[in-house]
């Protein structure tokens, strides 16, 4: 009954872990609208918010982990649920590291690209989302992993085609005239990009998870 | 003193089968360390005993009938043939069971006596080697097909699936110790009841015939068998020989312990024959073999192409195999001991 109790409060801690991963993409999203539309005091905060986020989700990871080797418990999949849960802290410490870096180095975002941009981080928001649904579904409905995992990979997709599209526009805009500032959104316009080719890769991980847990 | 002399070969196969076939029982949920080895342990023990001591009477009773034998040096030199065949044929990797042993040893003594072997039972116990694995294959396939799709509607979360699955495998294991007690001890002690040194007790107003203090002896070596020697045994199963996911564990010790259960439980019996079902017959089978049974199992209701079907076509040799080499060292050593060692091994 002991074991019951400990497994209970596990599950609970992994939902939690989750929904911050979740509340991370969400946040995400709106500081990069607020930065966009030039609300820059809501931004910082948003900033300030995904920090905690990232802090959060750093001990609920240990702490997880520690309870699963503690009791024992999984053992045929544990050492899946531990990678899982370390490369979904990647999401959150890469949501905090792109916004902390639009808060450092505030590039430039010429207006014919800003729709553009928001796309890229509302697909982000999406796509992370969809991880998570696949997470939740690896450990209670293994069959319908593979349907989130797909919607991220067509996340992932869009993202690279706006990526694309914003690094030819950036050179050809009259907008900005420095070579430097147009390097300056490549180079934001790649980092956002990444975020999803992070949901790619545990998605890939996860596939494999997958299979191995069929019974 | 030389009661318990004439007894030890039987203590022996006991013992190995305790250190081999506990395995069966609890091997995967040890080895992929779902519970621990003291648990099991423990666990196997205590039910092999109480299955052996309650439960043990049928199977061993077939075996009776098979060949009575009568003189305690005789029984001891059964069970002695049935020890070498198991270890000869193991030490040259052929599959061998207990059960097939002793079946074989009590032919080479009813040859050796000039008594009648009962061919209806005889074939009869043949049978029943043929039917556990399928019927072990067949409960592993429904049983497999039933979790799957109660898995697939209850949604249950990994963690709640890993505690039901720990719970589930001590309280199989128990059924499955117990089951293996009722099953085997007649292959351990059976051939020493007709000459059983024991009286029937009664104690606290509870009878405690001589045959179940011989099953509690027998019980006893199982039990030190499996603390002594089954850890290692249990760790290969787990981890290397079939590597099995913990659920999948649970069905095939489930389906293999019913099978053990089907062939020793005279309850069951009664209540086929009083409904006018045909009985199964009480008759020591092979653990080993109904696991192997019960993993093909999974594999036909997997679907999987690669299932090796050839594992069933090697067990099958065992069948005529085991038999056949344990009446004839059993012969030969009835032969020494009466004429070189000048023992009485029939009346």
């Amino acid at each position: 009954m002991k074991l019951f109790g400990k497994s209970k409060a596990l599950i609970a801690e992994i939902d939690s872990y989750h929904r911050v991963i979740q509340q991370s993409g969400l946040l995400f999203y709106e500081a990069i609208r607020e930065y966009l539309e030039g609300k820059l005091d809501l931004f910082e905060d948003r900033v300030i918010q995904i920090k905690k986020v990232e802090i959060e989700a750093d001990k609920l990871r240990r702490d997880i982990k520690h309870k699963l080797y503690s009791y024992l418990l999984i053992p045929e999949s544990r050492g899946d649920v531990l990678a899982l849960l370390e490369t979904l802290d990647d999401v959150v410490d890469m949501t905090h590291k792109v916004s902390k870096n639009f808060s450092i180095e505030n590039p430039i975002i010429p207006e014919s690209l800003k729709r553009e941009f928001l796309l890229m981080a509302e697909h982000t928001k999406n796509a992370i989302e969809s991880l998570v649904e696949a997470c939740n579904a690896y450990f209670t409905n293994n069959c319908a992993v593979n349907d989130h995992i797909n919607k991220v990979f067509f996340y992932e997709t869009e993202i690279d085609m706006i990526e694309e599209r914003i690094k030819r526009a950036v050179f050809k805009t009259d907008e900005i005239d420095k070579f430097s500032r147009q390097v300056h959104v490549r180079y934001f316009a790649e980092k956002m990009a990444n975020l999803s080719d992070v949901a790619e890769n545990i998605c890939d991980r996860l596939s494999v998870f997958v299979i191995k847990r069929k019974i | 003193m030389i009661i318990l002399f004439f007894l030890s070969s039987g203590l022996f196969l006991g013992w190995s089968l305790g250190a081999n076939d506990a395995a069966n029982v609890f091997g995967t949920a040890v080895g992929s360390r779902m519970i621990k080895f003291g648990t099991a342990a423990t666990i196997c023990g205590l039910f092999v005993i109480l299955g052996a001591v309650v439960s043990g009477a049928g199977a061993a009773h077939t075996l009776g009938k098979l060949g009575s034998i009568n003189m305690l040096a005789g029984a001891f030199t059964v069970a002695f043939s049935a020890a070498v065949t198991v270890l000869l044929m193991t030490k040259a990797s052929l599959p061998v069971s207990t059960s097939q042993a002793i079946v074989g040893a009590i032919i080479g003594w009813n040859f050796f006596s000039n008594t009648p072997t009962d061919y209806s039972v005889l074939t009869q116990i043949a049978g029943t080697w043929f039917l556990c694995p399928v019927l072990a294959m067949v409960f592993a396939f429904l049983l497999y097909l039933i979790t799957r799709s109660t898995l697939k509607k209850t949604k249950t979360h990994l963690l709640t699936l890993d505690y039901y699955t720990r719970f589930g495998l001590v309280i199989m294991g128990a059924f499955g110790s117990y089951s293996l007690g009722a099953n085997n001890i007649g292959n351990v002690m059976g051939v020493f009841i007709p000459s059983s040194p024991f009286t029937d007790l009664n104690i606290a107003g509870l009878d405690f015939s001589s045959t179940q203090q011989l099953f509690l002896i027998g019980g006893i070596a199982i039990a030190i068998g499996v603390y002594t020697y089954s850890k290692r045994v249990m760790l290969t199963v787990g981890s290397s020989i079939f590597e099995l996911t913990p659920i999948n564990a649970l069905i095939v010790i489930t389906s293999s312990s019913l099978v053990l259960f089907l062939f020793a439980s005279r309850g069951l019996y009664n209540w086929f024959v009083s409904v006018g079902i045909p009985p199964i017959p009480l008759v020591p089978v092979s653990s080993s073999q109904a696991v192997v049974g019960a993993i093909l199992g999974i594999g036909v209701a997997k679907g999987a192409k690669n299932v090796n079907f050839s594992i069933l076509g090697k067990i099958s040799i065992g069948w005529v195999s085991t038999p056949v080499i344990a009446a004839i060292i059993s012969f030969i050593a009835l032969f020494f001991m009466q004429n070189v060692f000048q023992n009485q091994v029939y009346q």
